[in-house]
């Protein structure tokens, strides 16, 4: 019952690859991913590929099919014709481990920096009371079975390297939607902390997202646009822009956010080197009720980025055009010293002669 | 790789140290929950996760949360609960376990609110809760059918939070918990009888790690891999099981597996998936590879009565049931899955060793699309399989197992040998007895979650001194784990895991016979010779046949364990059933089978079962506790409620 | 966090993959169509707007949406509900207020984002097909930076809509008294299609009850919310039916006024 149908594949590491031809049976009612299973039982055992449930409900083997970001697991070899070459790649936006498998530790550090929920102070568990409607609109975010296709497919990253570190992609906004809209959560600038720290300017909506989600959230419509537009209360508004021109209060938090990341050319060109770090300010509850005040005096001082480069990839090393008095650290200038411990993996050899 | 080579890395392979307090192994429900409870004790914690973290099996629970919270029925209350529980267990269960899971169950569920989760809601407000087998009040807190997709998902975004507070006091993520993602562990490491940390490999890089940790919580799950047709992922192969077996640790009830007898067996893209019973309630039939309605040859006398005799009388009970008898399709599910493994086995079955179920041929298009609309859309969706169109092939189906790690119930610390070890989650043994209850399987991981994390945090408080890992543990750790890339000679992983799936599946299935499990014990036998000469073809990075190669040594211990004690059981419950001996058998209630590892070879003893404490047992009806308990308990019930009696009147 | 996170990290590099798409199927003729659809509307539109003529059916007070309001000083008088401000120069559109709005309110609309983003500037011109541009810092700075004012916008074209409506009311004359004709039926679509788009777009979503936290406290908005909600799926296709509708509108008030055809009248 099964015919022989071509597939071409991405084998190779982070030191280069290229596609290869294979020759596999594929049976009546098969997805992609059967395929690649058959291909470890039989011509490749050390075919890398990352999948779990094998039902569209964990996320884990994404991959691009014929050049679209898919899960291996839902996609019928019968949506391609009969001789139809079947081209399976690796997700081009994230770097790759081996053959199918990358890494996408960029969307772990995204999701840690985005502000967990943060629970009412004055409700014990068990005392929440929640309506079905005012609820819906989270759990549709909730679905998201974090399986980065949304993320691969965004041309701000895809397209554009260096926009990783100041992007946080659509999987992080609707993030940020879901707790905006949850009714209990207390927190208020989540909006402020989606356009200035998480790179929401940067969706241009053309909707790719939507387009790949295999969990149907309609992650524009629903999410970013509504996003976009809740920063419009608050930023773009220019009756509140005169009102806090004429009274000089109220907009405090958010020119404190916006002050640090008036969107530059050295912030948007940033290499993707080094770790993304977060000025404090919009986290820090007490900071952020300190500024409500007045001045903030202790507001954490922004920790330095990544030296910039120009479009050659070079440090524009002139005095004139340097951003900065001196030259930028050989190591990043994110990168402070000494290392904080845990960031070495060091074990003293006499360590376990001691006990 | 040459011998050569080996003999280099041997002595300069890096392995990479790291010291916690509390290693916490799996990263689904019960290990998330645990990890967090051990930071919150103030522990230095990490979480291994075999997949990325956030992708385990938990996202395939899709009915709910069991927690007697009342929200629906203001009547329901922890004493119905724990009833609901023992009864669906075959009052095989540990009592203790069963009382806790009850009592706390929805503190744990109020809990997961705090941390950001979204049920869904009653009018006013509070957490819906629905009806499911087995539950005498709706009581499954749930999100739509992504219930575990819910609760994964909050427990990871607590961890970030908890990890977001670390970052602001002690400026790194990282400081007090840790997640390592696509880590495997292949063997837990003692200080004598103590737990001196865990030893495993980055799958990515295939670079060795080594946790150092005076305490290891369990939460690894269940063994479906290691059968033929399973609704479990890969990463279910009993790696916990075998390594508490190995650290010392016993397991208990392995025999209990719970089968689903129509799953899907063909097309492989839904090959697990379970069709639900409702189908053959709306008119679907069975039928061989011959295309008899086979059926009607497997009516047991006791049902003769109740059940048609004819496919004429049988298919006018859909339209006029108080007139005809019912169709025997609707049978006991058990009935239903020795027939189809009688079929299957008399060479009747269809190719991928299945039996068809015909809907299609039964009625219009436009009504099974009006009637199943979720699983027309299902298969079409999955396997672009039209239901309408073609029968499906279906045949019992691997689900949960109920056996495990012998735990203390209050504090998720193995019994056995072993100090310093616990385990929560599908992974333990006994909450479950014999067969589990929809939605109790999300509540017990996060009420012995809680408790194993716990009290792992405190058992590392009171210990004097931390317990050290030899190295030659470790070389040998890491000779073995090498081996499978140094042989050239041997056999491919997924051979032999196809072998073990079928020894499995056709002789340790959903219906169990003595031969046939005698048999497959030779068989495992010869499995375990060839699993020792396994070789693995490639590198060390993210090298699937090596991980697979590796695993298989856990299958097949625990296969050994599940086909021993199997075969010991001489009786039907819950989720053993035994052609030869088909009925429950009291005296057997007051047995588990616990299984331990002697060397290399698998030992089986019995051990009795806890006795009910006297207010526990005074909930149940004495009419109800005669179907379950041998006439010596009885007599000692029928004493207790005299004297309470009696009690009452003075 | 894969365990790469805990590792000193080289520079790791994504797959190499020399194809700059692997996409098989044809997936430029979506923007080709938007290009086409939208460059013929524009030259149209452009045409018509400075043509100053043919714009008003004296006979039926049918006027044109590309004239409406007319407030300059060589508008045909009785078209100018709303008086007349501006010198008649032919650069400046008869209707100078509106036009400039309307344009406005188009080019930030969301759905149109999305179309010439995709279309016209290449950025990108579909779902991982590459950019066309080096560099790209979307609408975080001058000027896309602009695009979030989109709901000013809206709140002009709800009022331009306003005037529509009254334009399309005010054409059920005749020199008898009261008229109706195939004309009115095409204005009143028009202006119906026109109400729609502009309810449907996504500010209007957001004002109406989007912005809210809690539905359960507002029932009346969280109903206008649906529908706007139901309205705002259609979006797109409204975007493109308005263009229709418009150009149809002004070409039958066009061939009108200019005596190519002649009105079809239901009643006088």
């Amino acid at each position: 019952m099964g015919t022989k149908r071509t597939f071409r594949i991405w084998r190779g590491d982070a030191d280069g690859g290229d596609l290869q031809d294979y020759s596999v049976e594929v049976n009546e009612g098969e997805v992609v991913l059967d395929v690649i299973h058959r291909l470890q039982a039989t011509d490749a055992p050390d075919l890398a590929c990352r999948w779990n449930c094998k039902a569209g409900k964990c996320g884990s083997c994404s991959m691009e099919i014929n050049g679209m970001p898919k899960l291996g697991c839902m996609t019928r070899m019968s949506t391609f014709e009969e001789n139809e070459t079947v081209t399976v790649t690796p997700l081009r936006t994230f770097p790759v481990i081996r053959d199918l498998v990358t890494d996408v530790s960029f969307n772990y550090e995204k999701a840690r920096e985005t502000p967990a929920f943060a629970p009412p102070a004055d409700l014990a568990p068990g005392d929440y009371r929640m309506q079905q409607v005012d609820v819906e609109r989270s759990q549709e975010f909730r679905k998201c079975i974090e399986c980065f296709l949304c993320q691969t497919v965004c041309h701000v990253v895809r397209d554009h390297d260096e926009n990783k570190q100041a992007f946080s992609g659509p999987r992080y906004f609707i993030r940020a939607a879901e707790l905006d809209m949850h009714p209990l959560d207390a927190k208020t600038d989540r909006k402020e902390y989606a356009q200035s720290e998480q790179g929401l300017g940067f969706c241009n909506i053309t909707k790719c997202c939507t387009e790949v989600c295999p969990e149907h959230i309609k992650i524009t419509d629903n999410g970013i646009i509504p996003m976009k537009e809740r920063v419009v209360d608050r930023r773009y508004d220019p009756l509140v822009w005169l009102g806090s021109k004429i009274f000089r209060r109220g907009q405090v938090p958010q020119t404190s956010v916006t002050s640090e990341h008036s969107p530059g050319a050295v912030r948007s060109s940033a290499t993707a080197h080094g770790v993304h770090s977060h000025a404090g300010g919009s986290h820090d509850t007490a900071a952020e009720v300190q500024a409500q005040q007045g001045v903030n005096w202790h507001r954490e001082v922004p920790k330095p980025t990544a030296p910039a480069v120009d479009a050659s990839g070079k440090l524009p090393l002139t005095e004139l055009t340097f951003d900065r008095a001196a030259a930028p650290s050989p190591f990043g200038d994110d990168v402070t010293f000494p290392l904080p411990p845990e960031h070495l993996n060091f074990a003293h050899p006499e360590q376990d002669e001691k006990h | 790789m040459t011998t050569d080579s080996h003999r280099d890395t041997s002595a300069t392979t890096r392995i990479e140290r790291h010291h916690y307090d509390v290693v916490v192994i799996g990263a689904g429900g019960a290990g998330l929950r645990a990890a967090i409870e051990a930071r919150l004790a103030g522990k230095k914690t990490a979480i291994i996760s075999k997949s990325l973290f956030g992708k385990a099996h938990t996202v395939m629970a899709e009915g709910g949360a069991a927690a007697a919270m009342g929200n629906v029925n203001s009547r329901d209350n922890w004493q119905v609960h724990f009833r609901d529980t023992m009864r669906g267990g075959k009052f095989l269960n540990n009592f203790r376990m069963a009382e806790l899971h009850a009592k706390e169950s929805p503190q744990r569920i109020w809990e997961l609110e705090t941390y950001g989760a979204l049920f869904d809601r009653t009018k006013d407000g509070k957490i819906s809760q629905r009806n499911f087998g087995g539950h005498e009040y709706p009581r499954l807190a749930h999100v739509g059918d992504r219930t575990g997709l819910e609760l994964i998902r909050t427990l990871q975004q607590k961890i970030v939070s908890l990890q977001q507070e670390d970052q602001r006091d002690h400026g790194s993520y990282d400081a007090r918990i840790k997640v390592f993602s696509e880590t495997t562990i292949t063997e837990l490491l003692l200080d004598g009888d103590r737990v001196a940390g865990a030893f495993g490999y980055y799958r990515e890089s295939g670079e060795f790690i080594l946790f150092e940790a005076p305490a290891v919580v369990l939460a690894t799950g269940g063994v479906g891999r290691s059968y033929k047709v399973t609704s479990n992922s890969w990463e279910y192969t009993g790696d916990g099981h075998a390594l508490a077996l190995r650290a010392g640790a016993t397991l208990i009830n392995m025999e209990f597996l719970q089968f689903h007898p129509t799953g899907m067996v063909w097309p492989p893209s839904v090959k697990g998936i379970l069709v639900t019973e409702s189908v053959r309630g709306d008119g679907g039939i069975l039928k061989n590879s011959e295309g008899k309605r086979f059926m009607f040859d497997y009516v047991p006398d006791v049902f003769r009565k109740q059940y048609a005799e004819t496919p004429e009388e049988a298919d006018r009970w859909y339209t006029d049931p108080d007139n005809n008898r019912r169709p025997p399709e609707l049978l006991p599910r058990d009935e239903v899955a020795r027939a189809i493994n009688s079929e299957v086995k008399a060479g009747r079955g269809t190719p991928a060793g299945g039996v068809y179920l015909d809907i299609a041929s039964r009625l219009p298009a436009e009504e099974i699309r009006r009637r199943l609309p979720s699983m027309h859309h299902q298969f079409k969706g999955l396997a672009d399989v039209d239901i309408t169109k073609e029968p499906m092939e279906v045949g019992p189906t691997c689900h949960y197992v109920m056996g495990g790690v012998e735990v203390d119930p209050d504090s998720g610390a193995a019994y056995g040998s072993v100090r310093g070890l616990f385990a929560a989650g599908e992974v333990s043994g006994g909450m479950h007895g014999s067969n589990r209850l929809g939605g109790n399987s999300l509540s017990d991981l996060l009420v012995f979650g809680k408790r194993a994390g716990g009290h792992a945090a405190s058992y590392v408080d009171q210990l004097a001194g931390r317990p050290r890992v030899e190295v030659s543990a470790v070389e040998t750790a890491v000779e073995t784990a090498l081996a499978p890339l140094q042989r050239d000679t041997g056999e491919n992983p997924y051979t032999l895991q196809q072998d073990l799936q079928a020894v499995m599946g056709d002789l340790v299935g959903i219906i169990r016979r003595e031969a046939e499990l005698a048999d497959a014990l030779v068989r495992l036998a010869e499995l375990r010779e060839r699993v020792a000469k396994v070789s693995a073809a490639g590198g060390r990075r993210y090298n699937p046949g090596w991980h697979l190669a590796l695993d298989l040594r856990n299958m097949l211990v625990v296969s050994e364990c599940t086909a021993k004690a199997a075969l010991e059981r001489r009786e039907s419950r819950g989720g053993h059933t035994r052609e030869d001996h088909p009925t429950m058998d009291p005296q057997w209630r007051r047995v588990n089978l616990v299984c331990s590892l002697d060397g290399d070879t698998v030992r089986l003893d019995r051990k009795p079962l806890p006795k009910m404490r006297t207010e526990l047992i005074g909930l149940f009806d004495r009419a109800e506790l005669a179907k379950y308990l041998t006439d010596e308990e009885l007599a000692e019930f029928d004493a207790l409620a005299a004297a309470d009696a009696a009690g009452k009147e003075s | 966090m894969t365990s790469s996170a805990t590792r000193p990290r080289g520079a790791r590099a994504r797959a190499a993959i020399a194809a700059k798409t692997l996409r098989t199927d044809r997936w430029w003729l979506a923007p080709l169509i938007t290009v086409i659809g939208l460059g013929a509307w524009i030259t149209y539109a452009t045409v018509r707007v400075f043509m100053h003529d043919y714009y008003w059916v004296e006979e039926f007070h049918y006027l044109t949406p590309f004239y409406s309001p007319c407030v300059t000083d060589r508008c045909i008088a009785e078209a100018s509900h709303f008086g007349q401000y501006l010198p008649g120069w032919w650069i400046i559109p008869d209707a100078a207020f509106t036009l400039p709005f309307l344009l406005l309110f188009r080019l930030t609309c969301y759905y149109y984002r999305k179309a010439y983003y995709r279309s016209f500037w290449l950025s990108p011109p579909a779902c991982a097909v590459p950019d066309g541009h080096a560099s790209y810092g979307g609408e975080t700075r001058f000027p896309l930076i602009v695009q979030n004012s989109h709901r000013y916008f809206f709140y002009f074209a709800a009022i331009i809509s306003l005037i529509n409506t009254w334009d399309a009311i005010a054409a059920f004359r005749s020199p008898e008294g009261f008229g109706f004709g195939l004309g009115n039926l095409i204005l009143v679509g028009n202006v119906v299609m026109l109400w729609a788009y502009t309810i449907s777009c996504h500010s209007c979503r957001h004002i109406i009850g989007g912005r809210l936290k809690h539905f359960s406290k507002h029932p009346v908005r969280y109903r206008a919310w649906g529908f706007v909600s139901w309205l705002n799926v259609r979006h797109m296709q409204l975007a493109w039916i308005t263009l229709g509708t418009l150009a149809l509108t002004d070409f039958y008030v066009m061939s009108v006024a200019a005596g190519w055809i002649s009105d079809l009248r239901f009643i006088n």
